[in-house]
Formats: structure tokens, C-alpha cells, sequence
């Protein structure tokens, strides 16, 4: 059988895509389901990443898996020297499959190469995402009831924030009309914009973020602007209030219209938008169990049939 | 043939890489790994006056022909050189370098954080847009410059 793996979203084929989705909604019906009694799941974390972690771990164990793995680098024999490579062909000897977690960037590729059972990428650095990136599209698809033709606005570090740039690759079957909305310094990658136009992806751009052009979005993606990121400290005091998102703001938004937030938050979303129907962050955590369930579940060669079964 | 090429004997048969900047001498010496060729006399002309370029160098490989996969890596570090295949002191050969569309571990990458730099491990790059030079790092995803690219 094909090994299967998944690192990135980028080159998913729009099918795949939906696929995992279905079969998203399948666990979301019925999320304990013994499908892979007597599989073991490592969880590799040689970077901290609580949420992430909780969120495989319960997938696996709600499908009836047994979860090895680590946590923290420290106590594994990396600290003495060990490469990756050798981790994984290790590790390879125990589990069925391995879900990693790695601070370099390009690890989970590497990883899926030399592995010979599928890997699945749950953060590699600044690169790539991919289960984010799919209960992303999981929640869009379940607030909307469709994924196509939707106006999403992006709001906040749009320069180094990998989660939308993970979106927008992943919405590009979709017929989106993005708005990127971000100060100066933070802005859009050209590349990105680049990859829009080559896509025939619509997209404006803007700095303000007002009721304005809250009222033309079905998807607003809150993210974080984070005091690193600036060269310039008195830029970021000047722009760090702008881009919070508070109830107020929210009059002329359509019924429709969902907040998403890939979490943490810090201030970027004032407390009294959580009690606002708009707001959907909290629900978007969840979906994250279920579009794990689904990724597992393919990578191991389950097919939507089964899970239906 | 011109005065200053008589400085570099002429050779029976072999390979002659001409109108190399000086500056990239010793990175065409690498990626020909001409340094682990045993029996082929090689000559080497430095700091030659050149009318095309002011000053170049030269290397002539005696009874060495090579693939146009290994020529083509030179397109990475002189994309301007002249090759000349010579038979019986004849050039019956002129050929100019292309860039490859795949980059199998000639370059390092330039993202300190990526895999292939912390890993031992081969790096791969395509070339993403030849004419200016970009190409894509297959495991880190980064964009970089081919004119900034160090050799691995």
C-alpha cells in the first residue's frame, strides 16, 4: 500500500480536501469509535505545543488507539546527538503512525521521506500546519454550509502568521475574496499576493479595520499582533489598539458572519465579543478533534466507507 | 586563436570552460570536482586579459568529457561560461550552460531554521524562475537567490 502522509495543505487536491471533512462530520455525529483498536499512535513533540498535543492524543484515544510519545525534546536521546532521522526510524519500529511536531522548518518533509509509516505533520516551525489549517476550513464549511464564494477577511500579522497563509493555499478551489487586513509592517507577503493573482484568488487590501468592511464578511480570521514582530517599537504602540475587534464593531455585520481565531488569543479579541453570537473561536477548538480524527483515520487508509460504517 | 589563450597550452582532446570571472575559479573547480580527477592533465589559466570581460580564467581538462548534467551545474555559479569539446586539437563542440530545473544538494539553503541545515541530509531546490535566478527550497518552502547561494 501507498504510504500516506500529510505535511501541508498546499498541494492537497480539492477532493482530499473534502473528503476529510466528511469525514470530519462523521466524528463530529459519533467521536468515540474503537476504528483503531490495537493501532498505536506516537506523538512526537520535540517542541512544546500543549493544544495541539491534547488535541491528537484525545483523536487517537477516541478511536480507540494506544498513544506513545514524548512531549519534551529534553528527556529524548536528541539532546544527545541523535538525528531526526534516526528518531523516526526508531520510533517507525513501534508505532503506526507518527505525529510530529518539530521547531525546524521543513522537519515534517523530511520525516514523511524517511519514515516508513505515514506521517502526519502537526507543526513544523514557521512552515506549515496542516491540521490547523483543515479544522480551519472544517469550521468555515460548517458556520457557511458551503465553502465556496465567501468574503473572508484576515486580520492582524498577516507577514509572519502561517495559518493564513495555510488558508488562503487551501481556499484556492474555493472562488474566495480575500480582504487582508494589517498595519504596514505586518502586511501581506508579496509572494503571497503573487500566488493570489497566479491562482486568480480576489483579494484588497487595507489598514483599517472598521464596521465598514466587517459588514461585508461571512469569515473573520482574527490573529495576533505580536510586540516581537516590530523593528519598531513606537510602531507597534501606534497600531497594537487598532486591530482589537470589540462588540461594538459588530452592528452592521451580516447574520451569517463567524469569528475564528486559531487561539491563543491576548487582546486582539476583547472579552465582550465572546458573548456575541458572531463569535466562534471556542467552537473552533473543538472542530480540531474531529478534522484529527479524520486525518489519522486517512493517513492509516480508512476511507470515508468506514468511518461511515 | 588569441595571444593570451596560447598562455594555457592547447590540449589533444578534452574539455575547454572559458570566460570564467576569476572570482568563481575555484567554485567551478568544485562543482566539477576537479580536484578528485586522478589521471587528466588540467590546466588552469587565472587572471587572463579578456576583451569580453577584462580579465578571466580558463580551465582545460585533458580526456575528460562531461555530462551535460554535470556542465549544467555551472549555470549555478558562471551562467556566461564558453565550452569548447576538442578532438584532435579541433574544437568540435560549443556549448553554454543551462540552469537544471532541480537542484539536488549543490546549495545550501539560506533559512538557518530549515531541516536541511541541522540534519545530515541532502538539500533539493527547484528552480522557480530561472531567468532571475529563484529557486524554492523543497523542504523549508523558502524562496531565495540563486546569486546568494553558497555551495554545500
Amino acid at each position: 500500500m501507498e504510504k500516506r502522509c500529510l505535511v501541508s495543505v498546499a498541494n492537497l487536491p480539492k477532493e482530499q480536501i473534502l473528503n476529510l471533512i466528511r469525514m470530519g462530520q462523521e466524528f463530529e455525529k459519533r467521536p468515540n469509535r474503537k476504528l483503531l483498536d490495537g493501532r498505536i499512535v506516537a506523538t512526537l513533540f520535540f517542541e512544546p505545543s500543549t493544544r495541539t498535543r491534547l488535541s491528537f492524543e484525545t483523536a487517537a484515544n477516541r478511536l480507540g488507539a494506544k498513544v506513545i510519545g514524548f512531549t519534551d525534546p529534553k528527556v529524548t536521546s536528541s539532546t544527545k546527538g541523535e538525528t531526526l532521522k534516526d528518531t523516526i526510524m526508531m520510533v517507525s519500529n513501534y508505532a503506526d503512525v507518527i505525529v510530529m511536531r518539530h521547531y525546524l522548518e521543513g522537519a515534517a518533509k523530511y520525516a514523511s521521506e524517511v519514515s516508513p509509516v505515514p506521517v502526519v505533520n502537526a507543526g513544523d516551525g514557521a512552515n506549515q500546519h496542516p491540521s490547523q489549517t483543515l479544522l480551519d476550513l472544517y469550521s468555515i464549511n460548517k458556520t457557511q454550509g458551503k465553502l465556496d464564494d465567501l468574503h473572508i477577511l484576515l486580520v492582524g500579522d498577516l507577514k509572519y502568521g502561517r495559518t493564513v497563509h495555510s488558508l488562503i493555499m487551501a481556499m484556492r478551489h474555493f472562488n474566495p475574496t480575500f480582504h487582508f487586513i494589517a498595519p504596514e509592517e505586518l502586511s501581506m507577503p508579496e509572494e503571497l499576493k503573487a500566488y493570489c493573482r497566479e491562482q486568480g484568488i480576489k483579494y484588497e487590501e487595507q489598514t483599517d479595520f472598521n464596521e465598514e468592511v466587517i459588514a461585508k464578511a461571512d469569515i473573520i480570521y482574527m490573529t495576533r499582533v505580536q510586540r516581537e514582530r516590530f523593528t519598531d517599537l513606537m510602531e507597534y504602540e501606534r497600531v497594537k489598539d487598532v486591530y482589537i475587534l470589540r462588540a461594538a464593531m459588530l452592528r452592521n455585520a451580516k447574520p451569517n458572519m463567524k469569528i475564528l481565531h486559531p487561539l491563543p488569543r491576548v487582546n486582539e479579541i476583547a472579552y465582550d465579543v465572546d458573548d456575541d453570537p458572531h463569535a466562534y473561536y471556542f467552537e473552533q477548538a473543538r472542530n480540531g478533534l474531529y478534522a484529527r480524527e479524520a486525518i489519522i483515520c486517512d493517513v492509516l487508509g480508512l476511507t470515508l466507507e468506514d468511518v461511515k460504517a | 586563436m588569441k595571444r593570451e589563450e596560447f598562455m594555457v597550452a592547447a590540449i589533444e582532446n578534452g574539455t575547454v570552460i572559458d570566460h570564467i570571472p576569476c572570482a568563481k575559479l575555484f567554485e567551478v573547480v568544485r562543482l566539477l570536482h576537479l580536484e578528485e580527477i586522478k589521471t587528466s592533465s588540467i590546466m588552469v589559466g587565472f587572471n587572463l586579459k579578456s576583451h569580453k570581460m577584462g580579465r578571466k580564467s580558463i580551465i582545460k581538462i585533458s580526456d575528460k568529457f562531461f555530462s551535460d548534467a554535470e556542465l549544467n551545474r555551472l549555470a549555478i555559479v558562471a551562467p556566461n561560461v564558453s565550452l569548447c569539446i576538442i578532438k584532435d586539437y579541433e574544437v568540435v563542440e560549443k556549448k553554454k550552460v543551462t540552469l537544471p530545473g532541480v537542484l539536488r544538494n549543490i546549495v545550501r539553503c539560506a533559512n538557518p531554521k530549515c531541516i536541511t541545515n541541522n540534519e545530515p541530509m541532502n538539500t533539493l531546490f527547484s528552480v522557480t524562475d530561472a531567468e532571475q535566478g529563484t529557486i524554492l527550497c523543497h523542504y523549508c518552502n523558502k524562496e531565495q537567490q540563486l546569486a546568494n547561494a553558497k555551495l554545500v
